[in-house]
């Protein structure tokens, strides 16, 4: 394999790809050093989150209660015996029925524009988080960085907040209808289904958050890439 | 390979367009300098330096002309070709510095070998021993914003020479700085310069830089108003410290 070559002879050679590990080291450190910054950043998706929970949350408990209900009917229809807290419970159950049904219809939509709302905000703060950087990333492009690995810098960086900021948002949201729950309906909801449903519901959690934040930083990692080297030069503005 | 010019440059020109106007930042710069020589270029404000300075370092692409570093055309460099120049052929030192603010002085000189491929404890021994060349050996983890800005421009020569570059461009490097701070800038670049054998070549409005300079380039208007040596420069230098004697 030969490497091209200049007229006089100078071997042209091409700039390595770093290794993912060390744009993951410096990312790190990134979030870890403008701290309060990056927690601003997380903030936005933790709310979202907890708020897209803390609606799916409503909806598996709603469903636990109707199970329960349902199960007294049963009971009730076989000829057995209900004590006087079941029968209330039946009652109110059929009168709020269709009622929450709409409710919570409507509840997963905001919850759906919650999110939308928050992948908005995160790209217009990662974009001024680039603003922010350009000197910064235009000496890194100076020492020799590639644009990819500009790129990586700021996926990395996004990613990591989006997932935890996802995990926290969820456990809000969840800790929340779940104590409002307790308060409400006592323990008898917490049953397998209640424990299954929510372990799902982390993860669903962790993925939408994670994925929102990849996308809303498509747009201000691009821009950062192809920040120019001369940035590095601009005076402060 | 002992081609004897580091940089050349032919027929530079850069046009920046405002408007209907456009405006030559550069004009026709021609310019070639030895391996290992100490080159100031001086001008005043809004001459060109700066932008002569991108061209060179490969940061801006110049509307006409042709930039060579090391006898290779920059203008047929790919991205990946060009990073590689930046990070292995030339070291950059700014005015203002630009150090990363969230690394120590230690991360910020070990960061080019880090884009290098270099190991990490490689990296940091390398790191360690270019501090201490500038004699910063006892601050390796502070933070820029725990430096002065002399100390600063310190960790930025130190960076500058992380990979063992044949040219260092240095815009300003004394511009933030005062007097006495400049002076030993200017000395650390000198000594670099004569030890190492780098080359330098730095825009400045500092005329202490005259003193170490091998030739001085004088910029007017984006066009090379004249090119002085250093040995001439002596015999004015000379004479105007003579006629001072007489008063
Ligand atoms: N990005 C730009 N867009 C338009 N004009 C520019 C730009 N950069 C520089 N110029 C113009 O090009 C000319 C040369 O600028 P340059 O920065 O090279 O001057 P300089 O000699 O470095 O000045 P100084 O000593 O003040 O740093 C100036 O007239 C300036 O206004
Ligand atoms: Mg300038």
């Amino acid at each position: 394999m030969s490497e091209p070559v200049s007229a006089s002879g100078t071997v042209i050679r091409r700039q390595i790809k770093l290794p993912f590990t060390k744009a993951v080291e410096i990312s790190l450190k990134s979030i870890r050093i403008r701290f309060w910054r990056s927690m601003i950043t997380a903030a936005g998706i933790l709310l979202g989150i907890a708020f897209f929970a803390s609606v799916r949350m409503s909806a598996v408990f709603s469903h636990a209660q109707q199970t329960r209900v349902d199960e007294k009917r049963a009971t009730l229809a076989r000829g057995g015996k209900l004590s006087a807290e079941d029968v209330i419970l039946i009652n109110s159950a059929a009168a709020n029925a269709k009622e929450e049904a709409a409710a919570g219809t409507r509840l997963q939509w905001l919850s759906i524009m919650a999110l939308l709302v928050c992948t908005v905000g995160i790209t217009n703060s990662m974009l001024m988080s680039v603003t922010e950087r350009f000197k910064e990333i235009g000496t890194m492009k100076c020492l020799g960085a590639l644009d990819g690995f500009i790129v990586k810098l700021f996926f990395i960086e996004s990613c990591f907040l989006g997932f935890i900021a996802s995990v926290l948002g969820f456990v809000v949201g969840w800790l929340v209808i779940s104590l409002i729950r307790l308060a409400m309906d006592g323990v008898e909801v917490f049953g397998p289904y209640f424990w299954m449903q929510s372990l799902r519901l982390c993860g669903q959690s962790a993925v939408i958050g994670t994925v929102l934040t990849f996308l809303a930083t498509i747009f201000p990692a691009y821009r950062a890439a192809k920040m120019p080297p001369v940035a590095a030069l601009r005076a402060e503005v | 390979m002992a081609n004897e010019y580091v940089v050349r440059t032919k027929d530079l020109v850069k046009e920046y367009t405002m408007g209907d106007q456009t405006l030559k930042a550069l004009n026709g710069v021609s310019l070639d300098i030895f391996r290992g020589e100490y080159i100031s270029i001086m001008g005043p404000s809004g001459s060109g330096k700066s932008t002569l300075f991108n061209a060179v370092g490969g940061l801006d692409k110049p509307s006409s002309g042709s930039v060579f570093i090391n006898d290779v055309d920059m203008a047929q460099l790919d991205a990946q070709e060009l990073a590689y120049l930046r990070c292995h052929t030339i070291g950059y030192i700014f005015q203002t510095f630009n150090l990363i603010p969230v690394m120590t002085a230690l991360e910020n000189v070990t960061l080019p070998t880090v884009f290098a491929g270099m190991s990490t404890d490689e990296g940091v021994e390398r790191g360690i021993e270019l501090l201490e060349l500038v004699g910063l050996g006892g601050r390796l983890h502070h933070k820029p914003s725990e430096l002065s800005g002399g100390q600063q421009q310190r960790v930025a020569i130190a960076r500058s020479l992380a990979n063992n570059p044949s040219i260092i461009l240095a815009d300003e490097p004394t511009g933030n700085l005062d007097l006495n701070t400049g002076k030993e800038i200017i000395d650390l670049l000198k000594s670099l310069n004569k030890d190492q054998g780098v080359t330098i070549i730095s825009a400045t409005h500092d005329l202490k830089m005259l003193d170490v300079s091998d030739r001085i380039v004088w910029i007017r208007d984006g066009q090379i108003a004249k090119v002085e040596e250093r040995k001439d420069l002596d015999i004015r230098i000379g004479e105007m410290e003579g006629q001072e004697a007489l008063h």
